[in-house]
């Protein structure tokens, strides 16, 4: 039944990104130079209290996460007793940086890792233990820590012929429309930027301060979490937590928002 | 460019069911709308209720209010992605509504806002809602009932 709604040539099948006027248009990038253009952070659309809250670390309560990671950087896990900091030892040193040209390409394998996919290859192949699952408190603490890192730095991913691929897919991902509302991200987060949606002010929809402690949540979440946000709110159907489809749209993201800092763990409502 | 054509489209759900089981069972045939200028002048439905209509309109089902201001509904908080339905039925008929309603792509192939009484033509939808239009026929007559009070 799916496969017939996808394929169904109508009238209506004509809605491609290509038929949307976009506001400014992204350029292909020819080179491994960022030329993503120059966003605007999510926090700017907040409200006072909310940016207030993320930039204090005593009020931030992201910063609970952030600490318990430290707490598992040196805690050794896995039968060889191996803890993050016995190969990389001060994270403040080895993973300043790091976060920020995140996700990248695996060569070897040919898939996208971000830095959750990082964080469980290390826990697989170095530690010799079980990868975390999405959402689990260990991993959004570990990922909180390992952003933190980077706080402040510049996003740096970057496209070149060996990403580029995967980088076209996610782009096409978020200049797609789906769902029964029949939106593409392209919509709310490029030619709505700035108007109420209900209570809410559409963002660019950048990743750079994932991830993030959200109130409606009441705790922390990844990126992917709010991602399958934005699917459910569409009603289309979810990807599942690092599918490839979900790992070449953040690689979209990740260089559209190359450029801004790293704001981890931010804050929002 | 689609104007005047005879549309069919396709529903999930007699107009009157409200039973969620039912709906994802049942297979039935949107109703057929024709399209002239930029109207749908035959109503979907015989009866329309203005109070179950400004019911759905401030509901979570319809969602209007995420993107539309409508100060005489006294709500607290409304969007302003599309334009305010502030005194609507001076501006547009029933019939012109109806059109907007069922599928404002036919008058703007970029508009953002959704088909509500349309299933084809859509890509990746959630299993919950494929085949079913957002609103049944009696629903948009109702909504087109309530936008009409707005003078």
């Amino acid at each position: 039944m799916s496969i017939g709604i996808w394929c169904a040539v109508t009238p209506w099948s004509s809605h491609s990104a290509e038929s949307i006027p976009p506001i400014f248009s992204i350029s292909p990038p020819a080179s491994s130079t960022p030329l993503a253009p120059l966003g605007r952070s999510g926090i700017t659309f907040a409200s006072p209290d909310i940016r207030q809250l993320q930039a204090d670390n005593f009020a931030n309560p992201g910063m609970l996460w952030v600490t318990r990671g430290e707490t598992i950087w040196r805690t050794p896990s896995g039968v060889k007793g191996q803890a993050c900091a016995s190969c990389h030892q001060d994270a403040q040193q080895s993973m300043q940086g790091v976060s920020a040209r995140y996700p990248r390409l695996d060569t070897g394998r040919g898939t996208i890792l971000n830095i959750e996919g990082q964080i469980n290859r290390c826990r697989q192949e170095q530690q010799a233990t079980t990868p975390w699952v999405y959402e689990s408190a260990d991993l959004l603490a570990m990922t909180a820590y390992l952003n933190y890192q980077s706080r402040g730095m510049p996003i740096a991913v970057t496209i070149d012929t060996d990403n580029r691929t995967q980088w076209e897919r996610g782009k096409a991902i978020f200049h797609r429309r789906q769902g029964q509302m029949n939106l593409a991200c392209v919509h709310c987060h490029e030619q709505l930027v700035g108007r109420k949606l209900l209570t809410d002010t559409l963002s660019e929809g950048h990743g750079n301060a994932y991830p993030i402690y959200r109130l409606e949540w009441q705790t922390v979440g990844s990126l992917q979490r709010r991602l399958r946000s934005c699917f459910n709110g569409v009603r289309a159907a979810i990807p599942d937590y690092g599918a490839e489809e979900l790992l070449a749209l953040e690689l979209y993201l990740g260089w559209r928002s190359s450029g801004l800092t790293v704001e981890a763990p931010g804050v929002r409502r | 460019m689609l104007w005047g054509a005879v549309i069919t489209l396709c529903d999930a759900a007699p107009p009157d069911n409200h039973s969620a089981t039912a709906a994802l069972t049942a297979a039935h045939v949107l109703q057929t709308v024709q399209v002239t200028g930029d109207a749908i002048a035959m109503p979907l439905a015989t009866s329309s209720d203005p109070a179950r209509g400004r019911e759905l309109v401030m509901g979570r089902e319809s969602n209007c209010m995420l993107c539309h201001a409508i100060p005489e509904t006294g709500a607290q908080f409304m969007g302003n992605i599309g334009p305010t339905l502030s005194g609507v039925a001076q501006r547009l008929s029933a019939a012109q509504m109806r059109l907007r309603i069922v599928d404002q792509s036919r008058l703007n192939p970029a508009t953002v806002m959704p088909a509500y009484y349309r299933t084809e033509g859509l890509s990746l939808v959630a299993p919950s809602f494929q085949g079913k239009p957002v609103l049944n026929a009696q629903q948009i007559e109702d909504v087109i009932a309530y936008l009409q009070t707005l003078k």
